[in-house]
Protein backbone atom coordinates (compact mmCIF):
# COMPACT_ATOMS: atom_id res chain seq x y z
CA UNK A 1 0.00 0.00 0.00
CA UNK A 2 3.15 2.22 0.63
CA UNK A 3 3.99 2.36 -3.19
CA UNK A 4 0.30 2.71 -3.97
CA UNK A 5 0.68 6.28 -2.68
CA UNK A 6 4.37 6.47 -4.18
CA UNK A 7 2.56 6.44 -7.14
CA UNK A 8 1.12 8.48 -10.07
CA UNK A 9 -1.64 6.73 -9.70
CA UNK A 10 -2.19 6.39 -5.56
CA UNK A 11 -0.98 10.17 -5.65
CA UNK A 12 -4.00 11.17 -8.30
CA UNK A 13 -6.82 9.17 -6.02
CA UNK A 14 -5.56 10.84 -3.12
CA UNK A 15 -6.44 14.03 -4.72
CA UNK A 16 -9.38 12.67 -5.87
CA UNK A 17 -9.90 11.41 -2.30
CA UNK A 18 -9.29 15.22 -0.55
CA UNK A 19 -11.00 16.95 -3.20
CA UNK A 20 -14.54 14.82 -2.74
CA UNK A 21 -14.71 15.65 0.95
CA UNK A 22 -13.75 19.17 0.74
CA UNK A 23 -16.74 19.00 -1.53
CA UNK A 24 -18.60 17.39 0.97
CA UNK A 25 -17.89 20.21 3.47
CA UNK A 26 -18.68 23.06 0.99
CA UNK A 27 -21.76 21.51 0.28
CA UNK A 28 -22.31 21.41 3.82
CA UNK A 29 -21.12 24.97 4.26
CA UNK A 30 -22.97 26.25 1.67
CA UNK A 31 -26.63 24.36 3.26
CA UNK A 32 -25.97 26.27 6.12
CA UNK A 33 -25.30 29.60 4.86
CA UNK A 34 -28.17 29.29 2.82
CA UNK A 35 -30.88 29.19 6.00
CA UNK A 36 -29.08 32.91 6.69
CA UNK A 37 -31.53 34.28 3.50
CA UNK A 38 -34.65 33.09 5.25
CA UNK A 39 -34.07 32.98 9.11
CA UNK A 40 -31.69 34.86 11.26
CA UNK A 41 -32.74 32.23 14.03
CA UNK A 42 -32.18 29.06 12.05
CA UNK A 43 -28.73 30.43 10.61
CA UNK A 44 -27.64 31.35 14.42
CA UNK A 45 -28.86 27.84 15.72
CA UNK A 46 -26.78 25.98 12.88
CA UNK A 47 -23.60 28.27 13.40
CA UNK A 48 -23.68 28.17 17.25
CA UNK A 49 -23.79 24.27 17.09
CA UNK A 50 -21.28 24.14 14.27
CA UNK A 51 -19.11 26.06 16.63
CA UNK A 52 -19.31 24.49 20.14
CA UNK A 53 -20.44 20.89 19.26
CA UNK A 54 -16.52 19.42 20.44
CA UNK A 55 -17.29 16.80 17.74
CA UNK A 56 -17.42 19.75 15.02
CA UNK A 57 -14.27 21.87 16.95
CA UNK A 58 -12.35 19.24 17.75
CA UNK A 59 -12.06 16.51 15.42
CA UNK A 60 -13.70 17.64 12.17
CA UNK A 61 -12.34 20.99 11.82
CA UNK A 62 -8.78 19.34 12.32
CA UNK A 63 -9.57 17.03 9.85
CA UNK A 64 -11.01 19.64 7.35
CA UNK A 65 -7.64 21.97 7.81
CA UNK A 66 -5.32 18.71 6.92
CA UNK A 67 -7.72 18.06 4.05
CA UNK A 68 -7.43 21.91 2.82
CA UNK A 69 -3.67 21.85 3.37
CA UNK A 70 -3.06 18.05 1.59
CA UNK A 71 -5.10 19.12 -1.15
CA UNK A 72 -3.09 22.61 -1.97
CA UNK A 73 0.23 21.01 -1.00
CA UNK A 74 -0.27 18.11 -3.50
CA UNK A 75 -2.04 20.36 -6.08
CA UNK A 76 1.34 22.20 -6.16
CA UNK A 77 3.87 19.02 -6.11
CA UNK A 78 2.44 17.47 -8.77
CA UNK A 79 1.82 20.85 -10.72
CA UNK A 80 5.43 21.07 -10.34
CA UNK A 81 6.33 17.57 -10.93
CA UNK A 82 4.16 17.85 -14.52
CA UNK A 83 6.18 20.92 -15.37
CA UNK A 84 9.48 18.60 -14.95
CA UNK A 85 8.08 16.34 -17.30
CA UNK A 86 8.31 18.75 -19.99
CA UNK A 87 11.30 20.58 -19.72
CA UNK A 88 11.06 22.47 -23.33
CA UNK A 89 7.44 24.03 -24.08
CA UNK A 90 6.17 23.79 -27.40
CA UNK A 91 6.50 26.66 -29.60
CA UNK A 92 2.39 26.43 -30.14
CA UNK A 93 0.05 23.86 -28.17
CA UNK A 94 -3.18 24.64 -28.93
CA UNK A 95 -4.74 22.74 -25.92
CA UNK A 96 -8.19 24.70 -26.32
CA UNK A 97 -8.14 21.91 -29.42
CA UNK A 98 -8.38 19.17 -27.51
CA UNK A 99 -9.18 19.69 -23.75
CA UNK A 100 -11.29 21.78 -21.87
CA UNK A 101 -9.51 25.79 -20.65
CA UNK A 102 -10.75 24.66 -16.82
CA UNK A 103 -9.00 21.67 -16.90
CA UNK A 104 -5.82 22.61 -17.97
CA UNK A 105 -5.64 25.91 -15.27
CA UNK A 106 -6.50 24.06 -12.24
CA UNK A 107 -3.44 25.57 -10.43
CA UNK A 108 -4.98 29.02 -11.54
CA UNK A 109 -7.85 29.04 -10.07
CA UNK A 110 -6.16 27.10 -6.91
CA UNK A 111 -4.18 29.29 -6.42
CA UNK A 112 -7.08 32.32 -6.43
CA UNK A 113 -9.35 30.31 -4.34
CA UNK A 114 -6.34 29.71 -1.73
CA UNK A 115 -5.88 33.51 -1.97
CA UNK A 116 -9.63 33.50 -1.12
CA UNK A 117 -9.27 31.22 1.40
CA UNK A 118 -7.29 33.53 2.90
CA UNK A 119 -9.54 36.65 3.12
CA UNK A 120 -12.11 33.83 4.41
CA UNK A 121 -10.30 32.75 6.95
CA UNK A 122 -9.03 36.67 8.26
CA UNK A 123 -12.76 37.45 7.62
CA UNK A 124 -14.29 34.44 9.61
CA UNK A 125 -12.41 31.83 11.15
CA UNK A 126 -9.33 34.16 13.00
CA UNK A 127 -12.25 36.24 14.55
CA UNK A 128 -13.83 33.18 16.23
CA UNK A 129 -10.88 31.43 17.68
CA UNK A 130 -10.06 34.68 18.94
CA UNK A 131 -13.41 35.34 20.61
CA UNK A 132 -13.59 31.71 22.02
CA UNK A 133 -10.36 31.07 22.70
CA UNK A 134 -7.47 34.10 23.14
CA UNK A 135 -10.55 36.62 24.59
CA UNK A 136 -12.87 33.97 26.33
CA UNK A 137 -15.67 35.92 25.98
CA UNK A 138 -18.80 34.58 27.04
CA UNK A 139 -20.74 32.26 24.58
CA UNK A 140 -23.45 34.40 22.58
CA UNK A 141 -25.57 31.90 20.31
CA UNK A 142 -27.35 35.02 18.73
CA UNK A 143 -23.85 36.67 17.47
CA UNK A 144 -23.51 34.90 14.26
CA UNK A 145 -25.82 36.02 12.06
CA UNK A 146 -25.02 39.93 12.94
CA UNK A 147 -21.31 38.88 12.58
CA UNK A 148 -22.56 38.00 9.34
CA UNK A 149 -24.30 40.74 7.27
CA UNK A 150 -21.81 43.01 9.02
CA UNK A 151 -18.69 41.23 7.32
CA UNK A 152 -20.84 41.60 3.47
CA UNK A 153 -21.50 45.74 4.25
CA UNK A 154 -18.14 46.20 2.64
CA UNK A 155 -18.70 46.08 -1.67
CA UNK A 156 -14.90 45.74 -2.12
CA UNK A 157 -15.21 42.56 -0.15
CA UNK A 158 -18.40 41.11 -2.09
CA UNK A 159 -17.20 41.75 -5.12
CA UNK A 160 -13.66 39.95 -4.10
CA UNK A 161 -16.06 37.07 -2.68
CA UNK A 162 -17.96 37.10 -5.75
CA UNK A 163 -14.75 36.85 -7.91
CA UNK A 164 -13.70 34.35 -6.08
CA UNK A 165 -16.74 31.62 -6.77
CA UNK A 166 -16.27 32.26 -10.30
CA UNK A 167 -12.93 30.55 -9.99
CA UNK A 168 -14.43 27.74 -7.19
CA UNK A 169 -17.23 27.38 -10.14
CA UNK A 170 -14.24 26.81 -13.08
CA UNK A 171 -12.06 24.45 -9.98
CA UNK A 172 -15.26 22.47 -9.34
CA UNK A 173 -16.82 22.14 -12.91
CA UNK A 174 -13.47 20.03 -13.79
CA UNK A 175 -12.48 18.79 -9.98
CA UNK A 176 -15.73 16.72 -9.84
CA UNK A 177 -15.67 15.08 -12.56
CA UNK A 178 -12.17 14.26 -12.47
CA UNK A 179 -12.03 13.11 -9.22
CA UNK A 180 -14.25 10.36 -10.32
CA UNK A 181 -12.35 9.09 -12.96
CA UNK A 182 -9.37 9.14 -10.90
CA UNK A 183 -10.73 6.58 -8.44
CA UNK A 184 -11.83 4.58 -11.39
CA UNK A 185 -16.16 5.50 -12.18
CA UNK A 186 -16.77 3.20 -14.84
CA UNK A 187 -16.93 5.57 -17.28
CA UNK A 188 -20.75 4.76 -19.12
CA UNK A 189 -21.96 7.34 -16.01
CA UNK A 190 -19.29 9.74 -17.28
CA UNK A 191 -22.32 11.49 -18.67
CA UNK A 192 -23.88 12.05 -15.82
CA UNK A 193 -21.55 12.90 -13.76
CA UNK A 194 -20.07 15.65 -16.25
CA UNK A 195 -23.63 16.70 -16.14
CA UNK A 196 -23.50 16.56 -12.05
CA UNK A 197 -20.14 18.63 -12.26
CA UNK A 198 -21.37 21.51 -14.27
CA UNK A 199 -24.79 21.73 -11.74
CA UNK A 200 -22.72 21.50 -8.90
CA UNK A 201 -20.05 23.52 -10.19
CA UNK A 202 -21.99 26.25 -10.86
CA UNK A 203 -24.90 26.27 -8.35
CA UNK A 204 -23.31 26.00 -5.37
CA UNK A 205 -20.65 28.73 -6.44
CA UNK A 206 -23.87 30.74 -7.21
CA UNK A 207 -25.67 30.03 -4.13
CA UNK A 208 -22.45 31.52 -2.55
CA UNK A 209 -22.37 34.21 -4.65
CA UNK A 210 -26.44 35.09 -4.16
CA UNK A 211 -26.33 34.97 -0.44
CA UNK A 212 -22.99 37.50 -0.01
CA UNK A 213 -24.93 39.83 -2.67
CA UNK A 214 -28.48 39.18 -0.70
CA UNK A 215 -26.88 40.60 2.43
CA UNK A 216 -24.94 43.38 1.04
CA UNK A 217 -28.01 44.41 -0.75
CA UNK A 218 -30.62 43.44 1.51
CA UNK A 219 -28.52 45.57 4.18
CA UNK A 220 -27.34 48.73 2.10
CA UNK A 221 -28.75 51.28 3.10
CA UNK A 222 -28.96 50.12 6.86
CA UNK B 1 0.54 25.79 -52.60
CA UNK B 2 3.00 28.01 -51.07
CA UNK B 3 4.09 27.08 -47.20
CA UNK B 4 6.03 28.53 -44.60
CA UNK B 5 7.43 26.22 -42.45
CA UNK B 6 8.97 26.56 -39.13
CA UNK B 7 10.81 23.38 -38.09
CA UNK B 8 12.43 22.43 -34.79
CA UNK B 9 16.26 22.14 -35.72
CA UNK B 10 18.41 20.50 -33.39
CA UNK B 11 21.60 18.28 -33.54
CA UNK B 12 21.77 16.04 -31.23
CA UNK B 13 20.74 15.41 -27.78
CA UNK B 14 23.20 17.39 -26.01
CA UNK B 15 22.70 20.46 -28.55
CA UNK B 16 20.22 23.43 -28.17
CA UNK B 17 17.34 23.59 -30.73
CA UNK B 18 15.72 26.33 -32.65
CA UNK B 19 12.85 27.11 -34.81
CA UNK B 20 14.26 27.62 -38.20
CA UNK B 21 12.47 29.23 -41.36
CA UNK B 22 11.82 27.37 -44.84
CA UNK B 23 9.79 28.39 -47.37
CA UNK B 24 8.37 25.73 -50.14
CA UNK B 25 6.86 26.26 -53.61
CA UNK B 26 4.62 23.62 -55.58
CA UNK B 27 3.22 21.49 -53.28
CA UNK B 28 0.51 19.78 -54.47
CA UNK B 29 -3.00 19.57 -52.06
CA UNK B 30 -2.58 15.73 -53.00
CA UNK B 31 0.58 15.39 -51.48
CA UNK B 32 0.64 13.72 -47.81
CA UNK B 33 2.25 15.70 -44.84
CA UNK B 34 5.73 13.32 -45.20
CA UNK B 35 5.47 13.52 -48.69
CA UNK B 36 6.14 17.38 -48.68
CA UNK B 37 8.82 16.84 -45.76
CA UNK B 38 10.24 14.79 -48.19
CA UNK B 39 9.93 17.18 -51.40
CA UNK B 40 11.88 20.39 -48.21
CA UNK B 41 14.23 17.50 -47.48
CA UNK B 42 15.45 16.98 -51.49
CA UNK B 43 15.15 20.90 -52.10
CA UNK B 44 17.54 21.05 -48.52
CA UNK B 45 20.05 18.14 -50.42
CA UNK B 46 20.24 20.03 -53.41
CA UNK B 47 21.76 23.10 -51.48
CA UNK B 48 23.80 21.06 -49.55
CA UNK B 49 21.89 21.45 -46.43
CA UNK B 50 21.58 19.19 -43.70
CA UNK B 51 18.02 17.56 -44.68
CA UNK B 52 15.31 17.31 -41.75
CA UNK B 53 15.47 14.00 -39.94
CA UNK B 54 11.71 12.61 -39.19
CA UNK B 55 10.76 9.44 -38.36
CA UNK B 56 8.40 7.05 -40.08
CA UNK B 57 8.18 3.63 -41.64
CA UNK B 58 4.95 2.42 -43.13
CA UNK B 59 3.42 5.40 -44.01
CA UNK B 60 0.15 3.75 -43.64
CA UNK B 61 -1.08 4.57 -40.20
CA UNK B 62 -0.05 1.40 -38.12
CA UNK B 63 3.36 1.23 -36.99
CA UNK B 64 3.44 4.49 -35.03
CA UNK B 65 6.46 5.65 -36.32
CA UNK B 66 6.06 9.15 -37.24
CA UNK B 67 5.41 11.88 -34.15
CA UNK B 68 5.37 15.40 -35.43
CA UNK B 69 3.89 18.11 -33.50
CA UNK B 70 2.10 19.97 -36.38
CA UNK B 71 0.75 23.09 -35.53
CA UNK B 72 0.10 22.99 -31.96
CA UNK B 73 -1.36 19.05 -31.95
CA UNK B 74 0.03 15.90 -32.25
CA UNK B 75 -0.09 14.25 -35.61
CA UNK B 76 -1.65 17.97 -36.82
CA UNK B 77 -4.81 19.43 -37.10
CA UNK B 78 -6.88 16.36 -38.31
CA UNK B 79 -8.51 13.91 -35.72
CA UNK B 80 -8.00 9.88 -35.67
CA UNK B 81 -4.96 10.44 -38.09
CA UNK B 82 -1.39 9.85 -37.71
CA UNK B 83 0.84 12.37 -39.35
CA UNK B 84 1.25 9.89 -42.21
CA UNK B 85 -1.96 10.22 -42.91
CA UNK B 86 -2.52 13.84 -43.17
CA UNK B 87 -2.46 15.53 -46.37
CA UNK B 88 -1.41 19.30 -47.84
CA UNK B 89 -5.41 19.76 -48.48
CA UNK B 90 -6.07 20.21 -45.14
CA UNK B 91 -4.02 23.91 -45.21
CA UNK B 92 -3.80 26.55 -47.51
CA UNK B 93 -1.74 28.62 -49.62
CA UNK B 94 0.28 30.62 -48.15
CA UNK B 95 -0.11 29.09 -44.75
CA UNK B 96 2.52 28.99 -42.15
CA UNK B 97 2.95 25.87 -40.39
CA UNK B 98 5.04 24.76 -37.34
CA UNK B 99 6.65 21.49 -36.87
CA UNK B 100 8.14 20.47 -33.78
CA UNK B 101 9.33 17.19 -32.16
CA UNK B 102 7.19 15.83 -29.57
CA UNK B 103 8.34 17.15 -26.15
CA UNK B 104 8.59 15.46 -23.58
CA UNK B 105 11.42 14.66 -20.59
CA UNK B 106 10.66 10.70 -21.01
CA UNK B 107 10.77 11.34 -24.90
CA UNK B 108 14.54 12.57 -25.33
CA UNK B 109 15.06 14.17 -29.05
CA UNK B 110 17.80 12.09 -31.06
CA UNK B 111 17.97 15.02 -33.97
CA UNK B 112 15.43 17.70 -35.24
CA UNK B 113 12.12 15.82 -35.54
CA UNK B 114 13.08 12.31 -34.24
CA UNK B 115 12.64 11.31 -30.03
CA UNK B 116 13.27 8.68 -28.44
CA UNK B 117 10.13 6.46 -27.23
CA UNK B 118 12.23 3.56 -25.97
CA UNK B 119 10.46 4.48 -22.55
CA UNK B 120 7.25 2.99 -24.05
CA UNK B 121 9.35 -0.22 -25.11
CA UNK B 122 10.67 -0.36 -21.00
CA UNK B 123 6.73 0.32 -20.15
CA UNK B 124 5.84 -2.87 -22.83
CA UNK B 125 9.12 -5.06 -21.32
CA UNK B 126 8.14 -4.81 -17.72
CA UNK B 127 4.71 -6.09 -18.23
CA UNK B 128 2.66 -5.66 -21.35
CA UNK B 129 3.10 -9.37 -22.61
CA UNK B 130 1.07 -12.79 -21.83
CA UNK B 131 3.84 -15.52 -21.16
CA UNK B 132 2.36 -18.58 -22.55
CA UNK B 133 5.01 -21.70 -23.77
CA UNK B 134 5.30 -20.88 -27.71
CA UNK B 135 7.68 -24.40 -28.50
CA UNK B 136 4.72 -26.24 -30.00
CA UNK B 137 2.03 -26.72 -27.64
CA UNK B 138 0.51 -23.50 -27.84
CA UNK B 139 -3.57 -23.61 -27.75
CA UNK B 140 -5.41 -21.90 -30.16
CA UNK B 141 -6.75 -18.67 -28.37
CA UNK B 142 -10.32 -19.15 -30.65
CA UNK B 143 -11.06 -22.64 -28.54
CA UNK B 144 -11.45 -20.59 -25.06
CA UNK B 145 -15.17 -18.82 -25.20
CA UNK B 146 -15.07 -14.87 -24.63
CA UNK B 147 -17.76 -12.81 -24.19
CA UNK B 148 -18.14 -9.98 -27.03
CA UNK B 149 -18.12 -7.26 -25.01
CA UNK B 150 -15.16 -8.18 -23.81
CA UNK B 151 -13.52 -9.41 -26.78
CA UNK B 152 -14.14 -5.59 -28.37
CA UNK B 153 -12.88 -3.80 -25.59
CA UNK B 154 -9.69 -5.40 -25.48
CA UNK B 155 -9.20 -5.34 -29.39
CA UNK B 156 -9.86 -1.12 -28.99
CA UNK B 157 -7.49 -1.17 -26.30
CA UNK B 158 -5.07 -2.71 -28.72
CA UNK B 159 -5.15 -0.68 -31.74
CA UNK B 160 -3.06 1.19 -29.93
CA UNK B 161 -0.10 1.73 -32.07
CA UNK B 162 2.40 3.51 -29.06
CA UNK B 163 3.17 6.61 -31.55
CA UNK B 164 3.41 9.02 -28.05
CA UNK B 165 0.78 11.32 -29.43
CA UNK B 166 -0.97 10.96 -25.87
CA UNK B 167 2.59 12.06 -24.01
CA UNK B 168 3.22 14.72 -26.86
CA UNK B 169 -0.40 16.17 -26.43
CA UNK B 170 -1.02 16.08 -22.44
CA UNK B 171 0.16 19.48 -21.14
CA UNK B 172 1.41 17.05 -18.15
CA UNK B 173 3.81 14.57 -20.78
CA UNK B 174 1.38 11.71 -18.64
CA UNK B 175 1.60 8.32 -20.65
CA UNK B 176 -1.06 7.29 -18.67
CA UNK B 177 -3.48 6.58 -22.12
CA UNK B 178 -0.96 4.53 -23.83
CA UNK B 179 -0.34 2.32 -20.46
CA UNK B 180 -3.93 1.60 -19.90
CA UNK B 181 -4.32 0.55 -23.15
CA UNK B 182 -1.63 -2.29 -22.80
CA UNK B 183 -2.32 -3.49 -19.48
CA UNK B 184 -6.58 -3.18 -20.36
CA UNK B 185 -6.10 -5.38 -23.62
CA UNK B 186 -4.19 -7.98 -22.13
CA UNK B 187 -6.51 -7.89 -18.58
CA UNK B 188 -9.65 -7.90 -20.33
CA UNK B 189 -8.51 -11.68 -21.69
CA UNK B 190 -8.39 -14.84 -19.76
CA UNK B 191 -4.41 -15.44 -21.07
CA UNK B 192 -4.20 -11.60 -19.60
CA UNK B 193 -5.75 -12.14 -16.33
CA UNK B 194 -3.25 -15.08 -14.86
CA UNK B 195 -0.82 -12.28 -14.95
CA UNK B 196 -2.92 -9.05 -14.38
CA UNK B 197 -1.56 -8.19 -10.93
CA UNK B 198 2.31 -8.23 -11.68
CA UNK B 199 1.48 -6.57 -14.97
CA UNK B 200 -0.51 -3.51 -13.81
CA UNK B 201 1.87 -3.29 -10.51
CA UNK B 202 5.14 -3.53 -12.79
CA UNK B 203 4.08 -1.24 -15.86
CA UNK B 204 2.83 1.84 -13.24
CA UNK B 205 6.05 1.07 -11.56
CA UNK B 206 8.35 1.09 -15.06
CA UNK B 207 5.92 4.69 -16.37
CA UNK B 208 6.54 6.41 -13.12
CA UNK B 209 10.49 5.79 -13.25
CA UNK B 210 10.60 6.81 -16.70
CA UNK B 211 9.28 10.85 -15.95
CA UNK B 212 5.68 10.95 -17.54
CA UNK B 213 4.50 13.33 -15.83
CA UNK B 214 0.74 12.59 -13.75
CA UNK B 215 -2.50 12.60 -15.21
CA UNK B 216 -5.27 15.51 -14.13
CA UNK B 217 -7.86 13.62 -16.49
CA UNK B 218 -7.93 16.91 -19.32
CA UNK B 219 -8.92 14.12 -21.59
CA UNK B 220 -6.45 15.87 -24.58
CA UNK B 221 -4.73 12.30 -25.25
CA UNK B 222 -8.16 10.71 -25.85
CA UNK B 223 -8.86 13.54 -28.29
CA UNK B 224 -5.26 13.05 -30.25
CA UNK B 225 -4.77 9.45 -29.97
CA UNK B 226 -4.96 8.74 -33.76
CA UNK B 227 -7.13 5.73 -32.31
CA UNK B 228 -9.54 7.07 -30.74
CA UNK B 229 -8.52 5.14 -27.37
CA UNK B 230 -11.15 5.87 -24.96
CA UNK B 231 -10.25 7.26 -21.41
CA UNK B 232 -12.19 4.17 -19.68
CA UNK B 233 -9.02 2.35 -19.99
CA UNK B 234 -7.61 5.00 -17.82
CA UNK B 235 -10.23 4.60 -15.08
CA UNK B 236 -9.94 0.98 -15.25
CA UNK B 237 -6.34 1.34 -14.87
CA UNK B 238 -6.85 3.05 -11.88
CA UNK B 239 -9.40 0.47 -10.53
CA UNK B 240 -6.86 -2.21 -11.12
CA UNK B 241 -3.87 -0.58 -10.09
CA UNK B 242 -5.75 -0.49 -6.60
CA UNK B 243 -6.88 -3.89 -6.89
CA UNK B 244 -3.30 -5.32 -7.71
CA UNK B 245 -1.88 -2.91 -4.26
CA UNK B 246 -4.61 -4.40 -2.30
CA UNK B 247 -3.80 -7.85 -3.10
CA UNK B 248 -0.43 -8.00 -2.57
Amino acid sequence: MKKLFNSSIGRKIAMALSGVFLIVFLTQHFLINITSVFSESIFNMLSHFMGNNPLVQFILQPILIVGVIFHFVMGFVLDWQNRKARPVKYAVYKGSRNSMFVSRNMIISGIVILSFLALHFYDFWVPEMDYKYIQVLPEDPDRYYEELIHKFENPVRVGLYCLSFIFLSLHLIHGLSSSTQSLGTNNKYSSIINKISYAFGIGIPAGFCFIALFHFFMHFNT
Amino acid sequence: MKLYLKIWRQKNNKSKGSMIDYEIDNISPDMSFLEMMDVLNEKIIEENGDPVAFDHDCREGICGSCSMFINGEPHGPDKLITTCQLHMRKFKDGDTIYIEPFRAKAFPIIKDLVVDRSAFDRIQQSGGFISINTSGNTLDANTIPIEKENADKAFDAATCIGCGACVASCKNSSAMLFVSAKVSQFSLLPQGKVEATDRVLNMVNQMDEEGFGNCTNTGACHVECPKGISLDYIAKLNREYVKANIKK
